[in-house]
């Protein structure tokens, strides 16, 4: 499996959840684990390329296959946009649903550099922010729209 | 924590390999598409194998939408956000659109497959009503070779199919004729939740009267329904509120809901007439809108 950009190699047991792999094999404890019903999305994960809930893929699955994490947002050492706007607007309180919210937000905006509100909103329906900071998530992936296309 | 039962992985490369490996395992095995409906089942112990059969490789066979002139034919594979994304879907069946919009949610929407959702056969599920309402045939694959199967023999009960134990779902057809649109409805709890109660309907015009028209319904009963009633009621006659109001009612009094945590016996009825009615005008307002477009 490439794990944001490096490839490892481990001997896993089939049932092996993706997200639990990811913490406990590989020490990324950036992704979180919570309802583990793929219902609030703080697991979420790209699977190449796209936003997937890592507790409802085994981590079989993704083997030989691009996965990217929270960790893997940053790039030479400078945060992602997405990330300067959670810290800009207090897109987070306890920081939880966090890395997942931001993985979908990258995501929404590597597609369409200028969502709406609604849009934004769509996106991250699948995931819920239990300290309910909706309004300062949605603010923070608008700045970091802002600030992309400033750029 | 869940974490499914212990079992051994195995990753089909091909549809032939992943058919021979069933032949091979029987019933010990089973296939995992998105997994979005499987592993959550054995991640809390409600389904157990020995063999699970990866077959996300077959993405690239198993994924597509293409259009003939007679019909659209869409692969097993194909994920939920594709059928949402589809262009030729919105022109021909803007139904799938309106669904695949209160399905689950995006990132969901990234992994679950038409096949796994088909093949889940759980009452609720809304593309087996979109199947259902625009009378798709479902092509299945063993090591004998191909066969068809309509929709109606397709779900032989809850979680239950038409697919033996060596065999598997390839492809479904939807036939494409003229004049015609089609429209979903669904009313849910919150967003991304499983339906209280959801209606599809396609109709078809030809010269301002109903040639045909389809009604199907999710979790109202042991299956995703259609309603050949509906039918046989529009067929002939020119579309207006009267005739939807009767169509409703027929909807309401056919199907078979159950009181549970999601409403009331009475209450789904209820809905079945609404949803009824509103996706018959609003299939009949789309053949309108394309008209003048
Ligand atoms: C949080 C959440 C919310 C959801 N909400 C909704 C909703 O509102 N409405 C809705 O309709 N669905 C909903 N779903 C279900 C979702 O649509 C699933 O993606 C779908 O039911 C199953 O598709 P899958 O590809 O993940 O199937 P899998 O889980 O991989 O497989 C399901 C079953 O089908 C079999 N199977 C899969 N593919 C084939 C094939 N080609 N041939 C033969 N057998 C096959 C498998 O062996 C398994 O038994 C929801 C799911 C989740 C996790
Ligand atoms: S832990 Fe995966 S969706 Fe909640
Ligand atoms: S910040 Fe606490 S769960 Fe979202």
């Amino acid at each position: 499996m490439i794990v944001n950009g490096e490839e490892v190699t481990r001997e896993i047991e089939g049932r092996l959840l993706l997200v639990h792999f990811l913490r406990e094999e590989l020490g990324l404890t950036g992704t979180h684990w919570g309802c583990d019903t793929s219902n609030c999305g703080t697991c979420v994960v790209w699977l190449d390329g796209e936003p997937v809930k890592s507790c409802t893929v085994l981590a079989a699955m993704a083997g030989g296959h691009e996965v990217r994490t929270v960790e893997g947002l940053e790039r030479n050492g400078e945060l992602d946009p997405v990330q300067q706007g959670f810290i800009a607007c207090h897109g987070l309180q306890c920081g939880f649903c966090t890395p997942g919210m931001m993985m979908t937000a990258r995501a929404l905006l590597d597609r369409d550099p200028d969502p709406s509100e609604a849009d934004i909103r769509e996106a991250i329906s699948g995931q819920i922010c239990r300290c309910t900071g909706y309004a300062t998530i949605v603010r923070s992936v608008q700045w970091a729209a802002a600030t992309e296309a400033a750029k | 924590m869940q974490v499914p039962g212990q079992f051994e992985y195995q990753r089909a490369t091909s549809v032939e390999h992943a058919i021979g490996l069933l032949d091979r395992l029987g019933d010990t095995a089973r296939l995992v598409a998105g997994g979005h409906s499987l592993l959550p089942m054995m991640k809390l112990r409600l389904a157990n194998f020995d063999y699970l059969i990866d077959i996300n490789d077959l993405h690239a066979d198993l994924g597509y939408i293409t259009a003939e002139p007679q019909q659209i034919r869409i692969g097993a594979m194909t994920r939920h956000r594709e059928l949402l994304e589809s262009t030729s879907l919105k022109e021909h069946f803007p139904i799938f659109a309106d669904a695949e919009r209160v399905i689950a949610d995006p990132t969901v929407r990234n992994r679950g497959t038409l096949g796994g959702s088909l093949c889940q056969a759980d009452p609720s599920e809304d593309l087996s009503a979109v199947c259902t309402t625009l009378d798709a045939s479902c092509v299945i694959q063993g090591s004998a070779g191909t066969r068809v199967v309509s929709m109606e023999d397709f779900h032989r009960g809850p979680y239950e199919t038409a697919v033996g134990e060596a065999e598997m779902l390839i492809e479904v057809r939807f036939p494409l004729r003229p004049g015609g649109s089609s429209a979903y409805e669904k009313v849910e709890r919150r967003a991304g939740d499983w339906a209280v109660v959801s209606a599809g309907a396609a109709l078809w015009l030809r010269n301002g009267v109903i040639s045909d028209a389809r009604v199907g319904l999710a979790a109202v009963g042991p299956n995703t329904a259609g309603i050949p009633e509906i039918s046989a009621l529009l067929r002939g006659q020119e579309p207006s509120e009267e005739l939807f109001e009767q169509a409703g009612d027929i909807a309401a009094r056919s199907c078979e809901p159950a009181t549970d945590t999601r409403g009331a016996e009475g209450y789904k009825r209820h809905l079945a007439k609404e949803l009824t009615r509103r996706t018959l005008r609003k299939a009949v307002d789309r053949i309108g809108e394309r008209a003048q477009a």
